[in-house]
């Protein structure tokens, strides 16, 4: 199935946030993601199901002022 | 002086953005002696570890953090980022920026209180970006705000403070909330004369990051911090519009004809 990932296409396996997060080469990163404009917190990527059209965002710590 | 019950001891506090290079950065901040530093947000591929990098770097410093929202135009952007910031950072703290117009980067401050609220009664900490406006100010201490962060001048134009009357005024109106100028210095008696009103703090970053020596700049303005906040407590003059003679009339010779 094809998800946007930071506004990026990409084809992953059906399955959960955290499965497609690894097999895009997010894991063991220190991020925060987001999932259709809504939150998704570390314990709850394992149970959220991702499905076609997807858009999940993925932020990490960055210089700020 | 604290923020949320936290002690600090320099009224410094100091933005990451726009330096040279990391080891700059680095150098700044510890030249500077603030005691916290902004921080923010932003996308990250999995083949970039340009965020990973940065964490490692400002966690080896042992500062506390305090993460923006910066860039969010909407309630619910500010919102969610500051979710995102609260699990990212491990921190309830969240300097929280709704901008209402691109060019000025003027808050919205009717965004900003509704955010405002919505994220106290989550349990955050909240360091709202603010105009010097009393009414809203008020308002964002309704919704729960024990910090005021309110501009000096549009963020990154070094105009130093715009409306000294309106900074006056709110340190007057909230002389028990913690305040702090955010936005806007240029140079160290910009920060000076801010502490001289009394304020807690300021927050900087584009007068240091794009100094021409960064370094010495954070120290610059680490002193002007430490001269505005000691001129304060020794309770300056106010000024007069007729000159008062400094050396006694009393005793002088008289030496007309």
């Amino acid at each position: 199935m094809r998800i946007f990932l930071n506004d990026d296409a990409h084809d992953v396996e059906p399955g959960t946030l955290a499965a497609a997060l690894e097999a895009l080469g997010y894991g063991g990163r220190k991020i925060a993601t987001a999932l259709n404009g809504r939150f998704v917190a570390v314990p709850a990527r394992p149970a959220t199901q991702l499905t076609d059209g997807d858009r999940v965002e993925v932020v990490a710590p960055m210089q700020g002022g | 002086m604290s923020f949320y019950g936290v002690e600090l001891s320099s009224r410094l506090l100091l933005g990451t953005a726009r330096y040279p290079s990391p080891a700059i950065l680095v150098e700044a901040i510890k030249a500077s002696g603030a005691e916290v530093v902004t921080v923010s947000l932003r996308r990250e591929s999995g083949a970039d570890r340009a965020g990973q990098s940065f964490w490692s770097l400002i966690r080896a410093l042992g500062l506390r953090v305090l993460p923006n929202t910066a860039g969010c135009h909407s309630v619910k952007e500010a919102v969610t980022t500051a979710h995102m910031a609260r699990e990212l950072f491990d921190t309830t703290w969240i300097k929280l920026e709704v901008i209402g117009d691109a060019d000025t980067l003027q808050p919205d401050v009717f965004g900003l209180v509704e955010a405002a609220r919505i994220l106290a009664e989550d349990g955050f900490e909240v360091f709202p970006y603010t105009t010097e406006d009393l009414v809203v100010a008020d308002r964002l201490v309704e919704a729960g705000c024990r910090v005021l962060m309110p501009w000096g001048a549009p963020i990154g134009s070094a105009r130093g403070l715009n409306n000294v009357y309106g900074l006056r005024s709110l340190r007057a109106h909230f002389p028990d909330i913690p305040l702090v100028v955010d936005a806007g210095l240029g140079v160290p008696s910009h920060a000076a004369a801010a502490m001289e009103l009394g304020y807690d703090a300021v927050l900087l970053n584009t007068a240091v990051a794009e100094a021409g020596d960064p370094v010495e700049m954070a120290r610059a303005f680490a002193l002007a911090v430490e001269a505005g906040r000691a001129a304060y407590l020794a309770q300056p003059l106010e000024p007069r519009d007729m000159a008062a003679p400094s050396t006694p009339v009393i005793g002088k010779a008289a030496l007309g004809d």
